[in-house]
């Protein structure tokens, strides 16, 4: 052990770190695996290139909910995602795209359409919700039946009377159409067209979708721009005194289900009690934003209301009562929201104020 | 020198210290014993064969009915060891869905199975919430929502469990004689929000039956699933009463109903 007093402390120690450092590399391929692990995505080993897209998080807005981990946005995903959209191939009859219903113009909704309008010139028994700021939902549709944007085009796609389009034929179509494959590679780094590649497509470009610069956005985070008449700030005033229980945040909309005193219409239509069949969900229906609504009429899940007037008169004199109607809606055995005439004009002068043009006017958002 | 003899020394030290340290983690997938075992699922309403579209039956409120389509969903597999202990399938690898006009997806594989003797066999009806809310990406195969053929709901997003369809001269004649029953919902959402739950876990012994999981031996167990049972379980159920059962409260009778259809007609040892 002679020879070990002509070794310095030091090379020994550097010695057990190598030691230690081998031990580590040698045994990571001892890790047990799972005997009949998930099969690799197929693409062959071909080298692709995505351009990272970073998702626009407003100031003014809450923490976003999408996982955007699961689905990371690229150029490439996005360009594939707003073909796919704007694409009438994706219905039974090659007439109507995603984009017919949703329509860049009213918000992404579909203007002057009180009941969704789809094939055969069918009818839908509510009324289209604008797309925007997609990031920050968990829910979706009136009643909230779809839990995870990545699911949601199945739904209008296979709807008889929207899209009516088997999925499987949807998929088929766009793997014969030459212009995809492409696309698909270009996005995914395989031609291949599934379910998931599609769907995740369609959510990157529909993620992008972002409204926040409405003028009311400026006048929040003090940009240029952002200026508010005296008519304005008194409807903001009002607005965060009487109406930001149910749409709050500057999403304008807490994401609860509730119901607002709407009398039942013929369709009867039963809202968040479908999906949850809990008795305490009749009627309820999801508070929406407020973002574009002078752009997103007819209004209420149904469109029964063409104007912004008969909206706030709604809430002034128009609550009906009923078991599940809304506490913020009846207060000390009152029903609806006092406001004066004046105070009504002002609230929706401020609503006005929501509109965000750059968003509606936005050539990346545009079909072409 | 001194410090070279040292170095190589120590060199060989690591060496070994590297193949010992090794030697407990060397599970080769090639040497260890494993098999692979079969379950066959037979579809029969009581003591018939389950014919699609031709063949009658009468259930115990005296209606007879003919089925047009019957799938569901099996998941979540486990089999019991002879020691007790339990063998669960991974999680990847344990989604089938059994449909009567399919005849190949009445018999599942379950690959890479320890070898040993397993005495019983415990499964889920349905797909488990976890699955159920999965990234996508996460769902392929019979998982597929927009590929299944309708074993899910793209409006309430949710897989369905069980698809019994048929016609019966006491369904009503305003939806041609027809009756469906689409039972799933998996008590969930996120959030704690709860809605109803219609999984059901079925757990079937072998009775005095051993499957020898090894190589070069395929054991199957012969299952047999009944549909009378979806009508005849603790509830009765009345077609003329209940013609069409989707996501409905009512749905969890059926389902308590399917959970007793499985039965055991044997273990065979090599298939």
């Amino acid at each position: 052990m002679i020879f070990l007093k002509t070794i310095s402390t030091k090379r020994i120690g550097l010695f057990f770190s190598a030691l230690l450092f081998a031990l580590v590399l040698a045994c990571q391929s001892q890790k047990t695996s799972d005997p009949n692990p998930v099969p690799p995505d197929p693409g062959g080993g071909i080298d692709y290139q995505t351009t990272p897209v970073t998702l626009r998080e407003p100031a003014n807005f809450p923490t976003k909910l999408y996982d955007l981990t699961t689905n990371p946005l690229t150029v490439e995903g996005v360009s594939l995602g707003k073909t796919l959209f704007y694409d009438p191939m994706l219905s039974r009859d090659t007439s109507l795209s995603c984009g017919f219903c949703h329509q860049q113009f009213a918000g992404f909704g579909h203007s002057d359409h009180p009941l969704s309008h789809g094939i055969d010139n069918k009818f839908g028994t509510r009324n289209v919700p604008g797309l925007q700021n997609l990031a920050w939902d968990r829910e979706f549709f009136w009643d909230g039946g779809v839990t995870s944007l990545d699911e949601l085009p199945i739904s209008p796609i296979q709807n008889a009377v929207e899209m009516d389009l088997k999925f499987s034929e949807a998929l088929n179509r766009v793997q014969k159409n030459p212009k995809y494959p492409p696309l698909f590679k270009a996005a995914f780094g395989s031609d291949t067209v599934t379910t998931a590649r599609f769907l995740k497509a369609i959510s990157q470009f529909l993620l992008t979708l972002v409204s926040a610069d409405s003028r009311y956005d400026k006048y929040v985070r003090k940009e240029s721009g952002g200026t508010l008449t005296t008519d304005e700030l008194a409807g903001l005033a009002l607005f965060q005194q009487k109406c930001a229980t149910c749409h709050a945040t500057d999403l304008f909309t807490d994401k609860s289900y509730r119901n607002n005193g709407l009398p039942v219409s013929g369709i009867n239509d039963q809202g968040r009690y479908t999906i949850t069949l809990n008795e305490a969900d009749r009627l309820k229906f999801r508070v929406p934003s407020l973002r574009n609504v002078e752009k997103t009429f007819p209004y209420m899940h149904d469109g029964r209301f063409s104007s912004l007037d008969q909206v706030v008169e709604h809430y002034r004199t128009g609550v009906t009562d009923s078991p599940t109607l809304d506490p913020a809606l009846k207060t000390n055995g009152k029903l609806g929201i006092a406001l004066t005439d004046t105070e009504k004009t002002q609230i929706i002068a401020f609503l006005l104020t929501l509109t965000d043009n750059t968003f509606m006017t936005n050539r990346a958002f545009s079909a072409n | 020198m001194k410090t070279t003899t040292a170095a190589g020394l120590l060199a060989i030290l690591a060496i070994g210290g590297l193949v010992l340290a090794c030697d407990s983690n060397d599970t080769n997938p090639l040497t260890t014993s494993s098999g692979k075992l079969r379950i066959a699922f037979d579809n029969v309403v009581s003591t018939s064969d389950l014919k699609l579209g031709t063949g009658s039956y009468q259930n115990s409120s005296g209606e007879t009915f003919t089925v047009t389509k019957f799938n569901y969903f099996i998941s979540n597999i486990r089999l019991r060891k002879q020691d007790g202990s339990d063998y669960v399938v991974p999680q990847d690898s344990s989604y089938f869905l059994i449909q009567e006009d399919k005849p190949a997806s009445q018999t599942i594989t379950l690959n890479n199975l320890p070898a040993g003797n397993y005495t019983g066999l415990t499964f889920t009806v349905g797909v488990d919430s976890l699955r159920s809310l999965a990234d996508i990406t996460k769902r392929t195969g019979v998982l597929d929502p927009a590929l299944n053929d309708g074993m899910y709901w793209e409006w309430n997003s949710g897989y369905i469990f069980l698809k019994l369809e048929g016609t019966s001269p006491v369904a009503p004649a305003l939806q041609n004689n027809a009756f469906f029953y689409h039972v799933g919902g998996f008590g969930g959402g996120y959030d704690g929000k709860k809605t109803i739950n219609n999984l059901r876990t079925i757990t079937i012994p072998f009775s005095s039956s051993v499957a020898a999981v090894q190589a070069g031996a395929v054991p199957s167990i012969q299952l047999k699933t009944d549909v009378m049972k979806i009508f005849d379980g603790p509830t009765k159920l009345s077609i003329a009463q209940y013609s069409s059962v989707m996501f409905d409260p009512y749905s969890t009778n059926i389902s308590n109903n399917y959970a007793q259809m499985f039965s055991l007609v044997g273990v065979q040892a090599n298939q």
